[in-house]
């Protein structure tokens, strides 16, 4: 996929605010993420990380301020170099793995994006430590082999900024490490990655950056301390 | 508001009472029908009315879905203009319907046929009701956006309804008496209907204007205690 | 051919789904059995009339038995976030709908070949016009029918008493679709008149409404 984008900012918000009625789910957030790094945002309920990941995905649009992803503060552009994770694990209960992957394989081939710009199913599912043979249907899978089918949809399309939210909540220890291992690759690729999560222990080692939301607003963005992070 | 209802209130109140000497003492009383044939100064204005305001409707949502991206400000007017228009189409379609029931009662001796004009304008009635209801069950942003969406189906389908109505129709004749009720009116009657006309038409714009504005209030009022409560919490943060 | 392609995705996906699961069409089928059933006491089918009447039934019955099946099509994406996935996929939006259309289409017509052999049986029904007209009369007008219906309810679907929403803005905006079959199966199955207006009307109506949806839906689906 030819998104190496000519920008040292994968994410960049100006004055970003999203209302709903009024309620302020965000407030005026201005921050910038650079390409290659991973962020670990944290967060208590409602302080507005979920509907931050899904303003970049582009799912909504914000109320006021400008919102650039890979360079393009158009909406919808660049979506096909964005991959985004929620707990929701975005497949058909009834398919197997191999069928949602198949399916969606077909959504993002297009003229301009070509199959070899895809991995194959049978690759990313082997990333992701599932076998590729099962024919179980995903409704019948663990939440932990669930998240992980999940996470090999999203890759499939070879996604230069990932967003996850939470996607380690209610997933097994195994699942968790196999998820953070395939993570770092990604890091070590120089992708972008923005993650939030409820575990901070988990998701440290992987971390450039610990940014911390609170009521609607980034209170403090950090490089990460911890020793780990700079071996992983 | 003030101004509208200033100036709008007396034009439209002044035209109104024209058009009830006219309707009720000048015009003469009709031969076969009497007295209740008066009702018919009230029920074509409405009639007209509930015509004329579906077209404001489907514009401004047609303004609304070109400019919602680019301009929400002037989109937001729109939306505004076209629910007043609706709310304003299905006042005068229900009058229409309930004097020209009133009127077909003593007249034709039913309350209803399925004739191809009153057909359609129950058609018409169904679909702003339908508009106005989507209106109140969807909740937040994508209230405006769906409901534009609906009113540019209703533009298309109301003409196609009239056409079905009337091929149906003219398959099976109605029994009913006589043509429109338009046909063959002495022009000394005209007066009356002309005053009606222009009172209820003076009387329909200002309502839109009104609901317009209050419309325009609620989203300012709205938008307003959105951004408060943005500025209040961001200082409570620091 | 991409599109094309893209469309097939959709659908063959659809079609597993359903086949996996059977939740639109069992009740889809029962549900517009037992509307036969009833309609049956409720106009004794023995008379002479019910010829006149059973383009309506058949119709009226189809009608809800389609409302039924079109809020499964879309509650389906809704599970799980799928419509998120929907949304944020680069291949054109239209193209799902299309398929949708594809799918509601297959389920209706496949209750219409169930249906159909007992309705004849029922009402006794023989038709004295050109029957082979009814093989172009129950295509476009299921056609009529699910493409309107198929965006509604994904007009609908985010929004709240969805399952009620749906026929309150479906029927009033199809009442000339629904008038165009009526009349024109009556038509066939009386012989009386010439259904050849109705069934140009129904044609009309698809491709002006198919058109529309494929223009707006877009705008739906992006509709927060």
């Amino acid at each position: 996929m030819s998104s190496v984008v000519n920008t040292t900012h994968a994410v960049q918000l100006h004055e970003v605010s999203k209302l709903y009625g009024s309620f302020a789910a965000l407030r005026k957030v201005t921050a910038e993420f650079a390409v290659g790094k991973c962020y670990v945002i944290l967060g208590q309920n409602g302080a507005g990380k979920s509907t931050l990941l899904r303003l970049i995905a582009g799912l909504i649009r914000p109320s006021f301020g400008i919102c650039s992803i890979l360079g393009s503060a158009e909406a919808g552009t660049m979506r096909h170099s964005i991959g985004y994770l929620s707990h929701a694990s975005m497949l058909y209960d009834e398919l197997t793995a191999m069928e949602n992957l198949r399916y969606s394989a077909r959504l993002y081939e297009d003229n301009s994006h070509s199959t070899t710009s895809l991995w194959q199913p049978e690759q990313v599912l082997a990333m992701v430590g599932l076998d590729a043979r099962l024919d179980r249907p995903v409704g019948k899978f663990s939440q932990g082999m669930r998240q992980r089918a999940a996470l090999a949809r999203v890759l499939m399309a070879k996604p230069e900024l990932l967003l996850l939210d939470e996607p380690f909540s209610n997933v097994d220890l195994a699942s968790s490490a196999q998820m953070l291992r395939v993570l770092a690759e990604l890091r070590a690729a120089r992708k972008t990655i923005l993650l939030t999560t409820h575990q901070p222990e988990l998701a440290r080692p992987i971390a450039d950056f610990i940014c911390t939301m609170h009521e609607g607003q980034i209170v403090s963005l950090e490089p990460a301390q911890s020793p780990e992070g700079r071996s992983a | 508001m003030k101004k509208t209802l200033l100036i709008g209130l007396p034009i439209s109140l002044a035209l109104l009472a024209m058009g009830f000497y006219q309707a009720m003492y000048v015009a003469p009383t009709e031969a076969t029908m009497g007295n209740i044939q008066r009702i018919f100064y009230y029920h074509f204005p409405s009639a007209i009315m509930a015509l004329l305001f579906p077209y404001v409707n489907f514009a401004a949502s047609l303004v609304f879905l070109a400019t919602r991206r680019s301009n929400p400000l002037r989109a937001q007017a729109a939306d505004a203009l076209a629910l007043a228009s609706a709310e304003m189409t299905l006042i005068f379609c229900s009058i229409g319907l309930a004097t020209g029931m009133l009127w077909a009662r003593p007249v034709w001796g039913i309350w209803w046929t399925w004739d191809e004009r009153l057909t359609s304008f129950l058609m018409l009635w169904l679909i702003y009701v339908s508009y106005l209801l989507l209106r109140r069950f969807t909740a937040g942003g994508q209230t405006q956006t769906l409901a534009a969406v609906l009113s540019v189906f209703a533009a298309i389908d109301v003409p196609i309804v009239y056409m079905s109505i009337r091929w149906w129709r003219t398959q099976h004749p109605s029994p009913v008496i006589g043509g429109g009720p338009n046909s063959g009116l002495d022009p000394s009657m005209w007066p009356a209907v002309w005053w009606n006309l222009a009172g209820w038409f003076v009387w329909g714009v200002m309502l839109v204007i009104l609901r317009y504005k209050l419309e325009r209030k609620r989203q300012w009022t709205e938008q307003e205690s959105a951004l408060q409560a943005l500025e209040a919490s961001l200082e409570t943060a620091r | 051919m991409t599109y094309v392609r893209i469309v097939w995705a959709h659908l063959a996906k659809d079609l597993r789904l359903e086949w996996r699961s059977k939740d639109a069409i069992n009740g889809m089928l029962f549900f517009s059995l037992l509307v036969v059933v009833l309609f049956s006491f409720a106009f004794d089918p023995t008379m002479a009339v019910s010829r006149q009447i059973s383009g309506g039934i058949l119709w009226v019955a189809l009608l809800f038995a389609s409302v039924t099946a079109l809020n499964q099509t879309w509650t389906r994406e809704l599970r799980h976030q799928v419509l998120d996935a929907q949304r944020m996929a680069p291949s054109p939006a239209s193209a799902l709908f299309l398929s949708k259309v594809l799918a509601n289409f297959l389920f209706v017509s496949m209750i219409q070949i169930v249906l159909g052999p007992l309705f004849i049986v029922f009402y006794n029904l023989r038709a004295i016009g050109q029957g082979w007209l009814m093989l172009l009369v129950l295509p476009l007008g299921t056609l009529a029918l699910v493409v309107n219906g198929t965006f509604f309810a994904a007009l609908s679907l985010r929004t709240r008493n969805r399952e009620m929403l749906l026929p309150l803005i479906l029927f009033p905006v199809s009442v000339p679709a629904l008038l165009a079959m009526v009349q024109s199966t009556t038509a066939i199955l009386t012989g009386e008149s010439d259904p050849g207006l109705w069934i140009r009307m129904l044609g009309g109506y698809d491709v002006i409404f198919l058109t529309l949806c494929l223009l707006l839906f877009e705008t739906i689906l992006g509709a927060e």
